[in-house]
């Protein structure tokens, strides 16, 4: 049978919060009897947007990663829910009961994404529902989707073996893997946000005026053994990316025709910017 | 004969739309009157009397009819009243004189709009779809969006996803690739949040009254601000209204109404300010506002020195260059430019799947801008951060470079420029000057390193390269908004002139302008002035008149306020500026004062639209303004209770565009915004349902008009017996869209998508023709034939009709010191240079367009926007503005993330939420302007506001001397944790005595 799936590629994701905005426009002051009770004003992030920026001063770049519930196949909360308030639809789709889940705060615990929300006001545990209610009504994607500016959101239906097998192909990735809940939100690009990188620039006096250094190689290399490899572009920069965040030390060589090379030691805790590398 | 027929008839028709439709039926019951038609010299006649709903018609003459409509002759009523009407012989008429209405202005204006009525009542609007709900379609400033309607109520607000049979999408071929935009409008946050806005708690729903004003006693002016306020009836509110703008004409004579107007607030062709507001402003007379080229600044009084483009405010041309720039060039330069938060102007997320495209092609991205803005962190590419406000530096030293390396197109300058010795010999050090302009000196005044500006004039000089100069291409742009922002923008112009601009892959652009649409399809813009038939103060004349002939207006009032200007215009009685005058280069530099000569000076105040706290300059100014007894009166029309509609007297609740009748293109302004469709991968054309009645007892704005209107007489004349309807009806038919779609399916569907322009007929490229040394080519109306140096259509708008690195307009005007012809240097009046406040004051302010409002539209009243994580921050249950300050000045001052700070300086003091980041570099902060809020912690206009109204530090200081031109990103301030007072800072001192005097 085929299921829904979200795909969300962190490289096309701006920021620009429409897909938030839709989910607040379609649940803020909306009733959907059967789906969800409406959201709160104020202070719910059904879809909440984690930024990451990486490096300092030149040299930054910012990942944005929607978050939002995983709609898990082996979902927590459903396991946490009392008296079916949280059930699995066939389509994948996951559905916290406006009704029955009155009271069950422990729905919102037992979400390891923190996608869960408690609604004070109705003393109700709320997620964002895949726009379940307008699919049903023959909507052909959710509204985040719908609204999406850049493509960086797309809702995929297709049976569970060829959404496997994309996840595969496109190296998508899920959000904590290790938790086991088998999130149906898939992730691509996510290294963009989650890994660091080990960047700088390289520079010379030539002629007595300083200058930007292109096709300098730059070597990374981890206890002996090399990790990457990159040349430097017109500005003297070079960046190496996908490396674990707090993953210690590394040996950076730097190596042009005519100049003698550079070594500069750098220990990694989030991304880093090593400055200027002058020959 | 034909005429006893037709007024015979004319009751039937009445009566059949009363038994068929309950509306109509209701509507004959709003009146007992009489009106009688009838040929002037009493030949030919017929009353009809209207008694509780019943219609009783009589042939003759009635001796004292309450409505007198007559005709010239019979003839001329035939030609009146046979349908279909046509406008243009009526519109004669009436001017002729030749058909004349008598009776109570209100009781003519009732029985016309009657009559359009019974034409109008059976038509059906909106789509029904599944759950009982009903589709509408509505257009915002970030486009056009479908409204879902149930129990009228407003359910959602979508984008508009095309149907199989809605006009066709342009594809476009480069480097091997097609491309092609999917098939529906994007939208920007402020509209799709739309739906919080109308149901805000802070909406104006009922008229109120300040409660210690009294119009007829005391009306404790001082108290603005502080007061409270009491709900009053319609009828009490308007009688004040009038009886004041009576007042003021009795009392005081011609100049006493001051009309302020904010732009943006709504959307649409009937009601937008250029339309209705304009309109009634012009019938009752008052003195305006002489605007400053706001968003433009820099180019307006800058850039066109050098290339012309003064009905463009100084912007280039916007044609063709998506093709150019994906299939030729390799590098685009963004320079003080972030379309994915400007959107261009109004163009939502339109130009963002092109800039994807460019870089799925591979084209290298630079982007120079003190900040790493949303676009360059999108896009990658290199970034480069001067200065706030030392741009121009950047690029002499980028000249300096291409000149002493030889990289630039010599062929081009001696061809289609003018003197580039003389620029040469400045940027060299070899005039009197005697300064070289090497990339050292520009690292000392930009901070960026003088290898990266020589490796970045290298590389630019090596590949073709694309110049996004501003969110739109050319204009706009924070760097144009400063002290030196004619400067930087003039610097653009000649930047591009040594790189040979219009030559393939080499243009103005960042993808935002120049798709591949069709533009000959005519909907007129909103600056094509609506009906408000101004051809002075609008673009209504160069087409909207014509094809929707109209009465037309003009404002006897010959006297107006610089907004800039325009709390000293009110305290100290005087002030100066210079006007937007788009018909020549020379229009700029003609001085406007006020008061103007046997006008009174302004004393009562009609606020229309939204906050000037927020966006103007310097702006406890106005707060002390509007706590003066200088403005007798103060009316706000507003929707919303915010910025500075809580120091009114009066507030009039006036309804968003959801809830009345408009038509209107996305992103289309015409006029001084000619063709800014440009910007779309669609034209989408949309009727503006009214999806849901007006909310409490607020009104559209067109009806509020004309409520005051019918109070002064003069209501038929504003409405010409139209309802806003009736205008939808008359600016569909009278734009190209029958062509494309019927009134009936317009009414239901509600938009229209023009079909793509054929591949064969596509716009060239814009300056391909310059560089070719062709004629113009391409199809804008500019510039005026006369402003043609010498042949008709060879060469750009300047004396010598090529780019002018010596511009001959500035030498001829020799009258502003700041902006002399060649485009030298000067550091900012307020900057690192300006040392003792910069040592009281070490951080530059920058205060660029805010992302996820559009001015303040958006922001504040509750809407969702507002929990946007990058937007406010919500702390301890209040939404505090954001301010972004590097991690380096956050530790020297202990402040961490979302601390509350104190911004301040000699002006004022602002409480933001601390955001740090690197994407700044030391010494530089980043607050977005335009908060909707403004709350004052103390006396107004004296204390720390926490609203978030970041141009309470921005100084006045006119760019340079001799323009009307604001510099919001020449400012100085310190930061520190708030201490929880009220206080705008400890340390003494006055900003305004340690910078120069203008």
């Amino acid at each position: 049978m085929k299921k829904w799936n979200l795909i969300v590629d962190v490289e096309k994701c701006h920021n620009s919060n429409n897909c938030f905005l839709s989910v607040a426009d379609e649940y803020m002051g909306n009733e959907h009897p059967g789906y969800s009770t409406a959201m709160p004003k104020h202070g719910h992030h059904w879809i909440n947007i984690l930024r990451n920026e990486r490096g300092q001063a030149p040299m930054v770049d910012v990942a944005y990663v929607p978050t939002m519930c995983n709609h898990c196949d082996d979902a927590p909360c459903i396991k946490a829910a009392e008296n079916d308030a949280v059930i699995k639809r066939p389509d994948g789709i996951v559905i916290i009961d406006p009704e029955k889940a009155v009271g069950q705060k422990q729905i919102v615990d037992a979400c390891p994404y923190g996608a869960v929300w408690w609604n004070e006001e109705k003393d109700l545990p709320q997620a964002w529902i895949f726009d379940a209610h307008l699919l049903d009504r023959g909507w052909k994607e959710p509204r985040p989707v719908q609204a999406c500016p850049t493509g960086a959101l797309k809702s995929v239906l297709i049976e569970d073996d060829s959404m496997q097998k994309r996840a595969e192909d496109e190296g998508l990735e899920v959000l904590h893997p290790e938790q086991g809940t088998k999130p149906r939100v898939y992730y691509k690009n996510l290294n963009l946000y989650s890994k660091c990188f080990i960047g700088g620039s390289v520079i010379a006096d030539i002629d007595g005026v300083e200058e930007c250094i292109e096709k300098a190689f730059v070597l990374l290399s981890k206890e002996g053994s090399k990790i990457g490899e990159t040349w430097s572009d017109a500005f003297g920069d070079f960046k190496i990316d996908d490396l674990e965040p707090g993953s210690g030390s590394y040996e950076v060589e730097i190596s042009h025709p005519d100049h003698s090379s550079k070594t500069v030691s750098v220990s990694l805790g989030e991304s880093t910017y090593i400055g200027t590398v002058k020959f | 004969m034909k005429l006893s027929f037709i007024l015979f008839a004319l009751p039937w028709l009445l009566r059949m739309k009363a038994w068929r439709y309950k509306e109509f039926s209701k509507r004959l019951k709003e009146r007992n009157i009489t009106v009688q038609m009838k040929v002037a010299d009493d030949s030919k006649g017929r009353f009809y009397t209207f008694k509780d709903g019943r219609i009783v018609s009589t042939n003759g003459m009635h001796p004292s009819p309450d409505v007198c409509i007559s005709f010239k002759s019979e003839a001329i009523a035939v030609a009146l009243l046979m349908p279909p009407i046509d406008y243009q012989v009526q519109i004669d008429a009436i001017k002729n004189f030749n058909l004349i209405a008598k009776g109570p202005d209100e009781l003519v204006t009732w029985f016309s709009e009657t009559v359009m009525m019974s034409q109008t009542i059976g038509w059906e609007f909106g789509t029904s779809v599944e759950s009982g709900e009903t589709r509408y379609v509505n257009n915002t400033n970030g486009g056009p969006v479908f409204v879902y309607v149930k129990d009228g109520k407003i359910v959602r607000i979508t984008p508009i996803e095309f149907q199989a049979d809605d006009g066709e999408t342009w594809t476009v071929k480069a480097r091997g690739k097609e491309f092609s935009p999917p098939r529906k409008t994007t939208i920007s946050p402020h509209g799709l949040a739309s739906k919080s806005m109308v149901y805000s708690k802070d909406r104006n729903l009922y008229p109120m009254k300040r409660v210690d004003f009294d119009p007829n006693g005391d009306r404790n002016c001082q108290n603005r601000g502080v007061s409270e306020y009491e709900r009053i009836s319609w009828d009490e509110a308007l009688d004040i209204v009038t009886s004041e703008i009576k007042r003021m004409n009795r009392q005081y004579g011609p100049g006493a109404i001051y009309a302020a107007r904010s732009s943006h607030h709504t959307w649409g062709n009937v009601g937008y300010y250029i339309s209705a507001y304009q309109k009634f402003i012009n019938i009752i007379g008052a003195t305006t506002t002489l605007l400053n080229p706001d968003s433009w600044e820099g180019w307006y009084w800058g850039a066109m020195h050098h290339y012309g483009h003064s009905m463009r405010n100084g912007a280039a041309e916007i044609y063709g260059q998506v093709e150019d720039c994906l299939q030729e060039a390799e590098m685009i330069v963004y320079w003080s430019s972030d379309p994915e938060v400007t959107n261009g102007v109004y163009g939502s997320f339109e130009g963002t799947v092109r800039r994807q495209w460019a870089k799925e092609l591979g084209i290298e991205m630079v982007h120079i801008d003190p900040f790493l803005n949303e676009t360059a962190a999108f896009m990658g590419g290199k970034w480069l951060a001067p200065r706030p406000t030392t741009s121009p530096a950047l690029a002499q030293a980028l000249t300096y470079v291409w000149i002493k390396e030889d990289l630039y197109d010599k062929d081009y300058v001696e061809k289609r420029t003018t003197g580039f010795d003389k620029w040469s010999a400045y940027i060299m050090g070899k005039d009197e000057d005697g300064v070289s302009k090497t990339p050292e000196w520009a690292e000392a005044e930009t901070g960026v390193p003088a290898r990266e500006i020589r490796a970045l004039a290298r590389k630019w000089a090596s590949k073709k390269t694309y110049l996004s100069a501003g969110g739109m291409g050319t204009t706009l742009g924070g760097a144009c908004r400063s002290a030196t922002g004619a400067q930087w923008a003039r610097s653009m112009i000649c930047l591009m002139a040594m790189q040979g601009l219009g030559k393939p892959g080499i243009n103005f652009g960042g993808l935002q302008f120049g798709s591949p649409i069709d533009y000959n399809f005519y909907f007129p813009g909103y600056a094509e002035g609506g009906f408000n038939g101004d051809g002075q103060n609008s673009a209504n004349g160069v087409s909207l008149y014509q094809r929707m002939p109209h009465l037309i207006s003009m404002n006897p009032t010959q006297q107006s306020i610089p907004r800039l200007k325009l709390p000293e215009a009110i305290m100290e009685g005087k002030a100066e500026g210079y006007p937007i005058d788009i018909r020549s280069i020379e229009g700029q530099f003609f001085p406007v004062k006020y008061p103007s000569p046997g006008h009174s000076p302004a004393k009562m105040m009609y606020k229309y639209g939204s906050s000037y706290i927020g966006t103007q300059p310097d702006s406890n100014r106005y707060v002390k303004m509007y706590r003066t007894d200088d403005l007798e009166f103060v009316v706000s029309q507003s929707i919303w209770n915010e910025g500075e509609v809580k120091f009114a007297d009066v507030i009039l609740p006036a309804c968003t565009n959801f809830e009345r009748w408009d038509i209107g293109e996305w992103a289309n302004p015409g006029g001084y915004g000619h063709d800014w469709v440009g910007q779309l991968n669609h034209r989408v054309i949309g009727m503006q349902h009214k999806c849901i009645e007006p909310l409490g007892e607020s009104k559209p704005d067109y009806q509020i008009f004309q409520c005051i209107l019918t109070r002064l007489g003069h209501s038929a004349y504003f409405t010409q017996g139209h309802r806003e309807i009736d205008w939808v009806k008359r600016m569909f038919d009278a734009s190209d869209l029958p062509k494309g779609i019927s009134w009936k399916k317009f009414c239901t569907k509600g938009y229209y998508v023009v079909p793509a322009e054929k591949e064969a007929l596509r716009q060239p490229t814009s300056y391909k023709w310059f560089a070719d040394g062709e004629k113009k080519n391409v199809q804008e109306p500019h510039p005026l034939p006369g402003a043609y140096g010498e042949d008709f259509l060879e060469g750009l708008q300047t004396q010598s009709g090529k780019i002018e690195f010596e511009s001959q307009s500035l030498k001829r005007f020799a009258q502003d010191p700041e902006r002399p012809p060649l485009n030298k240097y000067i550091p900012s009046w307020e900057g690192i240079h300006t040392s003792d406040l910069f040592e009281k004051y070490p951080l530059q302010l920058v205060s660029p367009h805010a992302r996820y409002s559009f001015h303040t539209k958006g922001d504040g009243k509750d809407s969702s926007i507002n929990d946007i994580k990058d937007h406010r921050v919500n702390i301890d249950g209040y939404f505090y503005w954001l301010v972004r300050i590097s991690v380096t000045d956050a530790n020297v001052r202990e402040i961490k993330e979302n601390d509350l700070v104190k911004l301040y300086n000699d002006r004022g003091a602002v409480i933001c939420a601390a955001r740090l980041t690197e994407r700044l570099m030391p010494g530089v902060i980043h607050c977005r302007q335009a908060s909707a809020v403004y709350d004052p912690l103390g006396d107004p206009g004296k204390s720390a506001d926490r609203g978030g109204c970041v141009n309470l530090l921005t100084s006045k200081r006119m760019q340079t001397k001799k323009v009307h031109s604001a510099a919001y990103n020449s400012c100085l301030i310190e930061i520190e944790k708030w201490d929880g007072t009220d206080a705008i800072q400890s340390v003494k001192g006055s900003a305004e005595e340690l910078i120069p005097a203008e």
